[in-house]
Order: structure tokens, then C-alpha cells, then sequence
């Protein structure tokens, strides 16, 4: 039994490397930390990231397997950081660890923000493409507005959590934000790699037909959004102790675009690629706070715009192409594979072309003619049909 | 007669002004192969988008193996037991083989495991997904697709695609199968070999088949009963030879 599970797709390398990844990344700061090496504005931003995660990590799987435009999230994770938190500071009063205070809130804060979830997805994935997102939009709006207003969450003047934030003389909260990070991703990555993942992707590819198997549609898009909106909650929670005040101000539609920015700069369905533009993103903001001060701080969206547009080209346009095939782990990998083989051996399964000293230029002649005939063939063909 | 697994009676759409399909009687006995031919834009696949619930009719009802499915949603009616192929190839085109084929196994009783087994990987997530992935192959099998199952499904040749559209179709486990055109874009070889597989699944599941088909041989080769329609309205119905000879048939298919 246990050897068949090793077997598993589970326990492939290619499956479990962000776990591993970021495993080491928590004991190298666990081990910084504790020799006195890890400052503590870097500690902030290892919290800040580690949400970041949480978030892209879910909100990658509403727009990303499921393929339905969300711009609520931010309002979601208002919801866990006022209620969570609320909470929090009442439990505070009779429970003297932070820690369980914390992780109950985490259960609650997510778990009211599952519930919005619910409410909200009941009516509004009926709709499709920009009409959910603007569904979601409202949201996102109407809960912050609501957060401002009622009384016993400070108004205006935002909810103080100072009597649980985490201060120095507890454990780091990074290392909490990062066991749920690691949480967060086995759950995740469980629910897209089972029959209900592959039922969610269904519906994502191909609506009509995944009806046509009996798949229901409704359930799964309502059980993913749910299940997004709890890890926005805990996320949410997790802002609630790490700052003061829980501002309303910072829930807005910009924060929803930029966790959007997170997923489609990591690639819509692709998990690590999420944890990575997390990361990125937050690091990037992050000092850009840091080097701009006073009238300079202006400047720091105009250079996040800037390094956001140069990614996105270096992904997309075919011009870098050829760099990217150069730097690709992959390619790195082959390379250094490569020195050890035999001539003969490469000779074998892939002539390389560019080396055979003749007169013509056989790698011209390969891609101008026969590819302009094979596209002219498809052509053809397309038209035909 | 109990033998009858789909009866529709009186079956008919409107769309605003335009009767794309009206008055159709079929009678479908348990392991028949039928067939639904007809000129472009008879109303063939519109026939299957009412029996699998796409569209609502507006007149008349259909009934599986005697229960009325009119109003049922799309699900509901591929769980009561009709699965459909699509006439444009509907696969879910980033997927491998084998899962397409497994999303088709996501219903089946014997497969069940909520989503918090999967998401917290109790063993009936293990249990449950190594069954289907062993389901799949038996199915893949069948369709000689066997070897080709980590492949994409959107790196098939356009014949394997079809045949793969068929598997996954079969993978719900239906009572009736609907068959949208599935020898469009094969070529005769390929079609020889479908008509074999149409027929060793008919018998090896206990199936009955409706299917629309234009390539002639095909429907005589394989139906014992066809329904031509054109315009929406039932211009036959009978044994293949007799309604294929019918001279209205042939008035329709290649006018006068």
C-alpha cells in the first residue's frame, strides 16, 4: 500500500517541489532569525509575502482552473481581517497565548469569509465573463463601505489590533504564515489534482460538453469559489495581526487588480507560477517603498507599471524567445547534460543542422521555405474546412 | 412494447417565428442501431440538443426507458442515461487522453468520493482514482487508443479525436448513446473500422444507438431503422433500404 502511494503522482518531484521549496525557504529565515541576521523589516515582508501567496494561490484557482473572472478577493479578505480579527481581540480578553487566538480567528475569519463567498457566488455565477467580475467588483466595494461604518469596527479610524498584533517578544508570525502557506498549497494542489480538479478544468475547457458528461456545473463553481474566499479570509486574518490599524482604505479595487496581476503574471492555472509572482510582486513594492521617499513616491507605480509591462513582454513577445529558450531551467539542464554525451549520440536523435559546414544555409532554407509551405498548407486546409 | 428504451412524442422547437423541428415520433427499441439523416439544416442536431436537454421543446415529450425527462437539465438527463457526442469535436483540448475519458467516469456510483476525501487524501481518494484510471484504459482499449493515452487530446488526428469523443461519451455509463455525425472527416478505412466499434460497443454494453450520419454507406451499413427529416418535419421513417429509396428522400437530398 504505502509503496503504491509513493508511487502516486503525489510524491513526483515535479509535483511536491513547491512544498520543498518552500520548506527551505522557511527554515533558511527560521535559522536567520534565530542568529539575530534577519531585520526586522525583513521579517515584515516574509509575512507580507506569505499572504501574498495565500492569495494568488486561491484566487489562481477561481480565474485559473475554474476560468471565471473574480475582482472580489480583496473584499473577501476584508471580511476575514475585520471579522477574524474581531475575533481575535475578543478571545485575547480570555485566552492569554496569541497563538490560539490567531488560529482560531484564522478558522472563523475564513470561514465568515466562506460564507460571503457562498452568498455572493449563489446569484452571481449564474453570470459569465464580465459580468461576474463586475458582480464581484460591487462586492468587494459594498463590504469594505460596510466595515466602515459599523461601530464596533472603528469607523473610519480602522479597527486597532494592537492588542494582538504580534510584537517581538512573541514568535515570529512569519513562521505561522508560512506553515498556512504550506497548508494552503496542499489543499489546493489535492483539489486540483483529483477527479474534482479534472471535473473544475472540465468546466473551465469546455462548458457544454462537461454538462454533456454530467458534470454539475453549478456545485463546482460555487464549492471553488467558496473554497477561494476561506483562503482569502485566513489571508485577511493574517493582515489583521501583522498590521494596525485594519484599515478599510486598504481593501480597495486596486488590491484586487494587483492579486489579479499576481495569478495572470504566474500563468492562469499554474500554481508555483503564482507562489513565484507573489513573491515578485511583494518584493518588488516592497522596495520600491523602501528607495522612494516623499516626492519621489510617486514615481513607484510608474516603475511597478514599467517592470510589470518588461515581464510581460520578456514572456510573451516572440522577439525574447530565443534568450528565454537560452535561460530556461530546462534548456541550462540539457546543456550541462549535453557535455558528457557522446558525438555520436547527439548525431543520432537531433541532427543539428547549424554545425554541417555546407554552402547553403540549411537552417534558412529549413524555416523560410518549408515553413511559409506548411502555414500556406494550413491555410489551405483551414479554408477548405 | 417494454423493449423500448427512448420514445418521443409529438417532439417540436420553435425559435421566435422558425419551427426548426416539429412532430417527431421515434421509437427506439433496447440495442437498436438508429439512424437521423436529412439535409443541412433539417434539424438533426437539434433533435439531440432537446433529447439531452440543451434546449427545452416547446411541444410534445420523450421518455427513457419510460420516464419523462422533458425539463430536466442537461445533467440530470446524461445521470437518467443519455450521452451525446458533439458534432464540432468538444474535447477538453489540454487534457491528456485518459483523463478526458475519466471526466467522463466522474459519475459513476462506483467511483464516488467527496471532494474533502480528495483534498485531505483519505485512502478513498487512492482507491477511487486508481479505479478509474483502470476503468479508462479498459475503455481506451476498446478504441484502440490505448497506447496514446498520455498524449494530448488536441495532438489526435482528427479521426482518433472523434473516436476518443465517442469513448468518453460511453465512459457515463448512458443507456442511450447519441452520435453526432462520427464519421465526419474520416476516411474510409477509418470509418470501416468505426462501424466495427459502433458495433462491439452496441454489444458488449448493451447500448442503443442514435446516430446522424450524411455518408450514406455508413447509415446502410450499420442502421436497421433511420427517421429523415427535412425542413423540421419527418419526411420518413422505416427500414433503412425502403426510407433510403424513398423518392421524396431523394427529391430532398438531391432535388428535382
Amino acid at each position: 500500500m504505502v509503496k503504491k502511494l509513493l508511487k502516486s503522482d503525489d510524491f513526483k518531484l515535479k509535483n511536491c517541489i513547491n512544498y520543498l521549496a518552500v520548506t527551505v525557504a522557511l527554515v533558511v529565515c527560521i535559522f536567520m532569525k534565530s542568529q539575530g541576521k534577519l531585520p526586522n523589516s525583513y521579517a515584515n515582508l516574509l509575512v507580507q509575502i506569505g499572504y501574498s501567496i495565500i492569495l494568488a494561490v486561491s484566487l489562481n484557482l477561481v480565474v485559473g482552473f475554474l476560468g471565471e473572472l473574480s475582482l472580489g478577493h480583496a473584499g473577501f479578505m476584508c471580511v476575514g481581517a475585520y471579522m477574524g480579527t474581531f475575533i481575535s481581540i475578543q478571545l485575547s480578553e480570555v485566552i492569554d497565548s496569541k497563538i490560539v487566538c490567531l488560529l482560531i480567528s484564522m478558522l472563523c475569519g475564513g470561514l465568515m469569509a466562506a460564507f460571503f463567498g457562498f452568498l455572493v457566488g449563489l446569484p452571481a455565477l449564474r453570470l459569465k465573463g464580465d459580468y461576474l467580475a463586475i458582480v464581484t467588483l460591487a462586492f468587494g466595494e459594498i463590504v469594505r463601505n460596510i466595515f466602515k461604518n459599523l461601530p464596533w469596527f472603528g469607523k473610519a479610524m480602522g479597527l486597532t489590533t494592537s492588542a494582538v498584533r504580534f510584537t517581538k517578544k512573541d514568535i515570529p508570525l512569519f513562521i505561522i504564515v508560512f506553515i498556512m502557506v504550506l497548508v494552503t498549497l496542499f489543499l489546493v494542489q489535492n483539489l486540483v489534482r483529483s477527479k474534482h480538479g479534472r471535473a473544475i478544468t472540465a468546466i473551465r475547457d469546455n462548458e457544454i460538453a462537461a454538462k454533456a458528461m454530467g458534470i454539475n456545473v453549478t456545485f463546482y463553481k460555487l464549492f471553488v469559489f467558496v473554497f477561494a474566499a476561506f483562503f482569502a479570509g485566513v489571508a485577511g486574518v493574517f493582515y489583521g495581526h501583522y498590521t494596525t490599524p485594519v484599515m478599510y482604505t486598504f481593501f480597495s479595487y486596486n488590491y484586487s487588480i494587483e492579486i489579479l496581476v499576481m495569478v495572470v503574471l504566474g500563468g492562469m492555472g499554474s500554481i508555483n507560477g503564482s507562489i513565484i509572482a507573489a513573491t515578485l510582486i511583494t518584493v518588488i513594492n516592497f522596495k520600491l517603498q523602501d528607495a522612494l521617499s516623499g516626492d519621489l513616491a510617486a514615481l513607484k507605480y510608474l516603475i511597478y507599471a514599467l517592470i510589470l509591462i518588461g515581464i510581460v513582454l520578456f514572456n510573451n513577445a516572440p522577439k525574447f524567445r530565443p534568450y528565454k529558450e537560452r535561460f530556461a531551467p530546462k534548456a541550462l539542464i540539457k546543456k550541462l547534460t549535453e557535455k558528457n554525451r557522446k558525438p555520436s549520440d547527439i548525431m543520432s536523435d537531433e541532427a543539428d543542422w547549424n554545425k554541417i559546414p555546407t554552402k547553403i544555409k540549411m537552417d534558412e532554407v529549413l524555416t523560410v521555405d518549408v515553413q511559409d509551405k506548411l502555414s500556406a498548407a494550413q491555410k489551405a486546409a483551414k479554408e477548405e474546412e | 412494447m417494454s423493449d423500448v428504451v427512448l420514445r418521443t412524442e409529438d417532439l417540436g422547437i420553435t425559435f421566435g417565428g422558425l419551427k426548426a423541428v416539429q412532430s417527431v415520433n421515434l421509437e427506439i427499441r433496447k440495442k437498436q442501431l438508429y439512424g437521423l439523416v436529412g439535409p443541412n439544416g433539417a434539424g438533426k442536431t437539434t433533435v439531440f440538443n432537446l433529447l439531452t436537454g440543451v434546449y427545452q421543446p416547446t411541444t410534445g415529450t420523450f421518455y427513457l426507458d419510460g420516464e419523462e425527462l422533458k425539463g430536466k437539465t442537461q445533467e440530470a438527463i446524461n445521470h437518467k442515461g443519455i450521452a451525446r457526442t458533439f458534432q464540432n469535436i468538444r474535447l477538453y483540448n489540454n487534457m491528456s487522453v485518459i483523463r478526458n475519458v475519466m471526466v467522463g467516469l466522474h459519475n459513476q456510483p462506483e467511483f464516488r468520493c467527496n471532494p474533502f476525501t480528495s483534498i485531505l487524501r483519505l485512502p478513498g481518494h487512492y482507491k477511487a482514482e486508481e479505479a478509474m484510471r483502470a476503468r479508462a484504459k479498459e475503455i481506451l482499449r476498446i478504441f484502440g487508443l490505448e497506447e496514446e493515452r498520455n498524449n494530448l487530446a488536441c495532438n489526435l488526428p482528427y479521426g482518433k479525436q472523434r473516436k476518443l469523443e465517442i469513448a468518453r461519451a460511453l465512459a457515463t455509463n448512458p443507456k442511450l448513446l447519441l452520435l453526432d455525425e462520427p464519421a465526419a472527416g474520416m476516411n474510409p478505412h477509418e470509418t470501416e473500422d468505426l462501424m466495427h466499434i459502433v458495433r462491439r460497443i452496441r454489444d458488449e454494453f448493451d447500448l442503443t444507438i442514435l446516430l446522424i450520419e450524411h455518408d450514406m454507406k455508413f447509415v446502410s451499413g450499420l442502421c436497421d431503422e433511420i427517421t429523415v427529416l427535412n425542413f423540421g418535419t419527418v419526411l420518413t421513417q422505416g427500414e433503412t433500404s425502403e426510407a433510403l429509396n424513398n423518392p421524396e428522400v431523394i427529391k430532398a437530398y438531391l432535388g428535382e
